[in-house]
């Protein structure tokens, strides 16, 4: 419940003093709130364009559940992959905790096998594209010490500019994101190494408000090291239309609901 | 073609079409089984029919310095070209369904052409319960290579050439039916025996106890086979319960004069697993009571013995990309004084403990486009071994090779060890469509 209350805590602490400056604590969470947790549940359909520096494309095509579950933090993601041909029909499932290491199940048709995937590295990247498993199912606001550097306009946008370190060792030194001052999704973020050089940048490429939340329907994430990028479009985006919670189970892992997956 | 055959037994479908392969040009026989495929799936489905497949070239050359026999496939024992073709749909709003993945083979290595039906089913999804009926591939258990309770068809001859895992499973032709009550998830499947296709004289060079010429009658039981699965999250822990009323899927052999006959015995087998998170890894236990119901006493010395089967496994992501993951696994010979009575002279005497620890290693780099592998199974009572390194890279999303190779070592007399003689290097390469 920490989570949700605190979110609370800060939406009261806001009305009530609508003046005072916000902690960078605060706006990362509600940042991390309208990225990842916007309404009860969603559904996607999702296009990942995995573009090498020579300008070569794979293609990944999927679709995306997600439930929210009570007001920890606690999600349940599931994810079905349509393209590429090698990999249709895999089925991908997420329990999601907000204290302890998430639950993952992975669905093979070739051999119509679940079976459960080592979970350790988050860092790690999601199938081959510029985005770690963090990246596309959240952080959490106390992994990193954040600071507020400053408030700016970025692309016609009122935005904070906040300064993260993490706590533990993990492949980046330093993050810095320009977070929407109004809407508080991330619009840009840039991940820095030890020696200051800039390892990844991810750009909100388009920003629309679909039944009530703003949502980045259009991103990148550039490998400033290697070149490599990976474009992102959400397209079909639905909030709150009644994902339920049986979904998420081995049954339709091997058989994905009809009604959803399309 | 293979609407054709939806009424029918599909192993016998299967048998039928590849003497028609046999006899017929491949190519006629691809054109027309892909007009059949799609008309008649036309007709059942109204819409939502998803056409795709795939081109396959594997090959191997055999690495042991070894003179063959004159029987066996010596230098390049497996060649084959491979075109797949697969369909699947859905209709009634989701409430039926239908796959089938059919493969044309033309294997240079034998001189043969074939065709096999990989799966070929139909779906039918109610609430609280679905069913899929026709062949189809199942999976039980939670070892790595190693199985207790999955004691479903395998092909070995797939497996040791180095063909992609999914051929390792050969497809039962069963109905199967899940139901989902609150409790648990429960699956009933009924099925028609199929064999392991084990490897034999013609790619392999392996010992044999009966003299090559003598021919072999071996019978195929026709009685059904029942498996039961109940499984259920414990928590983060996922459980299950298992139950076979099987065969062994290699025949009991016995010399009777000039002729060596076989059957496939009567097995029980009972088991249980648990798979889930320790300390950021997966562990996953199963053990399973294999209950050889026409050798109850041990004494048969053609019919293995009852055996307990116990794994141990656990994996864990390393560093980036990179996964371990080793097992232990321990198989228990019960009745063991009357296999040793009744163990004919001349065969070497198996443990009465056999155990065995694998390890599996992999790598990913270029964002996922290259991966190494290395699987590794150790036979620590045998003094065996048995490594799998290899390679694969994806050119696009279309195309991928993998070069790779199967090395056998150790006691001859080991499960691993007596395969010696058929190291190799393969390569394989996939286009998709």
């Amino acid at each position: 419940m920490r989570f949700h209350h605190s979110l609370l805590a800060l939406a009261l602490t806001w009305t009530v003093t609508a003046q005072a400056q916000p902690t960078a604590e605060d706006i990362v969470a509600r940042s991390l709130e309208a990225f990842y947790y916007a309404g009860e549940d969603q559904r996607a359909r999702v296009t990942m364009r995995l573009i090498n520096p020579q300008g070569k494309e794979r293609q990944r095509e999927m679709t995306l559940l997600r439930k929210n579950f009570g007001g920890g933090g606690e999600q349940r993601y599931y994810t079905y992959f349509h393209e590429p041909d090698d990999i249709k029909g895999t089925a991908f499932m997420v329990w999601k905790y907000p204290a302890r290491e998430d639950d993952r199940w992975i669905f093979i048709p070739a051999i119509q096998l679940v079976r459960r995937i080592a979970a350790d590295d988050k860092r790690s990247s999601f199938v081959g594209s510029d985005f770690t498993y963090e990246d596309v199912s959240g952080r959490e606001v106390a992994d990193e010490t954040h600071s507020l550097r400053g408030e700016e306009t970025l692309a016609g946008r009122p935005v904070y500019r906040i300064e993260s370190i993490p706590k533990t060792k993990v492949d980046y030194a330093r993050r810095v994101s320009w977070i929407d001052r109004q809407r508080f999704l991330p619009l840009k973020e840039e991940y820095y190494d030890v020696r200051g050089e800039r390892l990844r940048t991810f750009n909100a490429d388009e920003v629309q408000e679909v039944n009530g939340y703003w949502t980045v329907t259009r991103r990148t994430m550039r490998d400033a090291q290697s070149g490599h990028r990976t474009e992102v479009a959400y397209d079909e985006v639905e909030y709150n239309v009644g994902v339920t919670e049986d979904l998420f189970s081995e049954r339709y892992l091997r058989r994905p609901p009809q009604r959803w997956v399309r | 073609m293979n609407a054709i055959c939806v009424g029918h037994r599909s192993a016998g479908c299967a048998e039928a079409l590849a003497e028609v392969a046999v006899l017929h040009r491949p190519s006629v026989l691809l054109t027309a089984s892909l007009l059949l495929w799609i008309v008649k799936i036309e007709e059942v489905l109204a819409g939502g029919l998803d056409l795709g497949g795939f081109v396959q070239l594997h090959g191997a050359v055999r690495t042991s310095g070894v003179d063959c026999p004159p029987e066996t496939v010596c230098d390049v024992p497996f060649n084959e070209q491979r075109l797949r073709l697969s369909a699947e749909g859905s209709g009634l709003a989701g409430a039926a369904g239908f796959a089938g993945k059919l493969d044309l083979i033309h294997d240079a290595a034998l001189n043969k052409a074939d065709v096999e039906v990989r799966e070929l089913y139909a779906d039918y999804n109610a609430d609280r319960y679905t069913v899929r009926g026709g062949r189809q591939i199942i999976t039980w258990g939670v070892g790595d290579l190693l199985f207790i309770n999955d004691t479903f068809p395998k092909n070995w001859v797939a497996f040791f050439s180095g063909l992609p895992l999914e051929y390792l499973k050969l497809g039962s032709d069963a109905v199967k039916l899940d139901a989902f009550p609150a409790f648990a998830d429960l699956e009933v499947i009924v099925a028609r025996f199929r064999q392991d296709r084990r490897p034999d004289a013609r790619q392999f060079v392996i010992a044999s106890p009966f003299p090559p010429e003598l021919p072999q009658d071996i019978e195929e039981p026709s009685a059904p086979e029942v498996n039961v699965r109940l499984a259920r999250y414990l928590g983060s822990w996922d459980g299950a319960l298992y139950f076979s009323y099987t065969h062994f899927r290699a025949p009991a052999l016995q010399r009777r004069g000039d002729i060596v006959q076989g059957e496939f015995p009567r097995l029980s087998t009972y088991g249980a697993s648990l798979t889930g998170p320790l300390w950021n890894g997966v562990l996953s236990l199963e053990a399973g009571y294999y209950h050889s119901l026409e050798d109850r006493d041990g004494t048969d010395p053609s019919i293995d013995n009852s055996q307990t089967r116990l794994l141990a496994g656990y994996s864990r992501e390393i560093a980036h990309d990179t996964t371990v993951g080793v097992q232990g696994y321990a198989e228990w010979m019960h009745d063991y004084d009357g296999y040793r009575r009744s163990r004919p002279p001349g065969y070497p005497e198996r443990d009465r403990l056999r155990t065995v620890a694998t390890l599996r290693f992999t790598q990913f780099h270029r964002h996922q486009t290259l991966r190494l592998s290395l699987f590794a199974f150790w036979g620590l009572s045998e003094g065996d071994g048995y490594l799998i390194p290899s390679l694969r890279y994806a050119f696009s999303d279309a195309l991928w090779g993998e070069l790779g190779a199967n090395l056998f070592m150790g006691n001859r007399n080991g499960q691993f060890g007596a395969l010696g003689d058929n190291d190799n290097l393969y390569a394989t390469l996939r286009y998709a469509f």
